[in-house]
């Protein structure tokens, strides 16, 4: 009974039908089966941060779902985000002001980062951080991050678009 | 790290989900949001031959007051707490303690149902459902009962509910306009487990307090009421001699553990200086009021 079930899910935007294993997760599902290696496993038990999609437009820990459970949902990756633009502005800004370092944590704040904006669209830094407090970085140290986010929020309030991410920045 | 292999069911009704547990010999674990379970799972603490999906049965769902009571769903998500007006009004302990509750997006998943049935001491909707004297509902095959908070937590990790039932709801007393509350705890960093947090409601009809329900959480093998502080605090003033008597009290409620993490002195006295800070804070709010 444990053998594979057929799962429908939506994942960035596209419907897909697979034979899951009830024990995968949909971290792990999202890497192997659909090769979205976007998504980081680190610490594969909720506190590290770094495997956040969102579910639903919500952020959610993919290490935390087994993919089964997101049958009919609709999920969109760092990869996903990416491609629509979405986080454009946000990738921008982490890259003007230094706010990665080795990157591995880099797919998870945005999507935090997206997930606080949505619900607040200024927040204070103190709001910053507390939202940051799930996603672990262990190089560049959150100060950089803070204020690529902080900055987002602004143009974002004063209704700048977000300009598609490029390799330089102009 | 990944769990053992499992089979997966997903019943959309409680009878459904009560018979596939029957069905499972009790080596089966119901799943709503996970949050807990999963990291046990993948570490092996647990691995349960059968996993029983509760999260899409509509009956475990809503946000309601009937009849003087606010009753959520086990389903209503952590966020809901932190963001629904109905519980903002009628619950706003819940609301304070949401904030503290892990982090944003395991808010996002992790259930209210599913926290206060896993009884973690160190949780802070556990310890809330005692502050506000709240009933939790319970579905098993003999049908469905309601115990109060009080009676629900027993031990460590272990709850009234019987093996293979499920918890239905969370019964919470409207708050009443005579009635005053505060939330806080103590950790070394943010969503990390608290040091110690404790949650108070006082009902003051007039200036003095007629009632008092003082929960604190991560000083004991459950969430824990501090009766003595409670009745330091009853017919008194809210004022410095009052506060300062129900401190000295917590020592004869409260006797923390050794666990290696805080010596059981440290932890008193930071629920004391917890206790102290809360009660100051609910004085300034009537001297502001008044």
């Amino acid at each position: 009974m444990s053998a594979p079930l057929p799962v429908t899910l939506t994942v960035n935007g596209e419907t897909l039908s697979h034979l899951i294993e009830p024990r995968e997760t949909l971290a792990d599902f999202l890497r192997r089966d659909l090769g979205l290696t976007g998504t980081h496993t680190g610490c594969e038990m909720g506190v590290c941060g770094a495997c956040l999609v969102m579910l639903d437009g919500v952020p959610v820990h993919a290490c935390l779902i087994f993919a089964v459970q997101a049958a009919g949902a609709d999920i969109a990756t760092v990869e996903g985000l990416t491609e629509s633009a979405a986080v454009a502005d946000l990738q921008r800004a982490f890259h003007e002001r230094n706010a990665l370092q080795c990157g591995f944590c880099t797919p998870g704040m945005l999507i935090t980062a997206q997930g606080l904006l949505a619900r607040t669209s200024v927040p204070s830094r103190a709001e910053i951080r507390d939202a940051l407090s799930g996603n672990y970085c262990r190089c560049t140290g959150y100060e950089a991050i803070v204020d690529a986010i902080e900055t987002v929020a602004h143009k974002r309030a004063a209704g700048e678009a977000a300009p598609r991410f490029t390799e330089e920045p102009a | 790290m990944k769990a053992r292999a499992f089979d997966y069911i997903r019943p959309a009704t409680v009878a459904e989900a009560l018979a596939a547990f029957a069905e499972a010999e009790g080596d089966a674990s119901y799943i709503a949001g996970g949050q807990s379970l999963i990291p046990a799972l993948a570490l092996r603490l647990q691995a349960p031959a059968r996993l029983i999906d509760i999260g899409h049965i509509a009956a475990l769902r809503g946000i309601a007051v009937e009849d003087g009571w606010l009753r959520l769903g086990a389903l209503t998500r952590h966020v809901e707490a932190h963001d629904h007006p109905l519980i903002a009004v009628h619950a706003p302990l819940l609301a304070l303690a949401a904030p503290y509750v892990a982090h944003p997006a395991i808010r996002n998943r992790g259930t209210l149902g599913g926290s206060v049935a896993l009884a973690d001491p160190a949780s802070e909707f556990p310890a809330m459902m005692l502050a506000m004297a709240a009933e939790i509902e319970i579905v098993g095959a003999e049908g469905t009962r309601r115990v109060p908070a009080d009676a629900f937590f027993q031990d460590l990790y272990q709850t009234a509910l019987e093996p293979g039932e499920l918890l239905a709801a969370l019964h919470i007393p409207v708050a009443r306009p005579e009635q005053r509350c505060a939330f806080d705890e103590i950790a070394r960093r943010r969503g990390d487990y608290a040091l110690v947090g404790c949650g108070i409601r006082l009902t003051m009809p007039r200036d003095r307090v007629e009632e008092a329900h003082i929960a604190f959480l991560a000083v004991g093998p459950t969430p824990m009421r501090a009766p003595a502080a409670e009745a330091a605090l009853i017919g008194a003033r809210l004022d410095a001699e009052a506060i300062r008597r129900a401190q000295a009290a917590l020592a004869r409620d409260l006797d923390p553990p050794e666990d290696g993490e805080v010596p059981p002195a440290m932890r008193l006295h930071l629920a004391r200086v917890l206790l102290g800070r809360l009660l100051g804070r609910l004085q300034d709010q009537i001297a502001e009021a008044a």
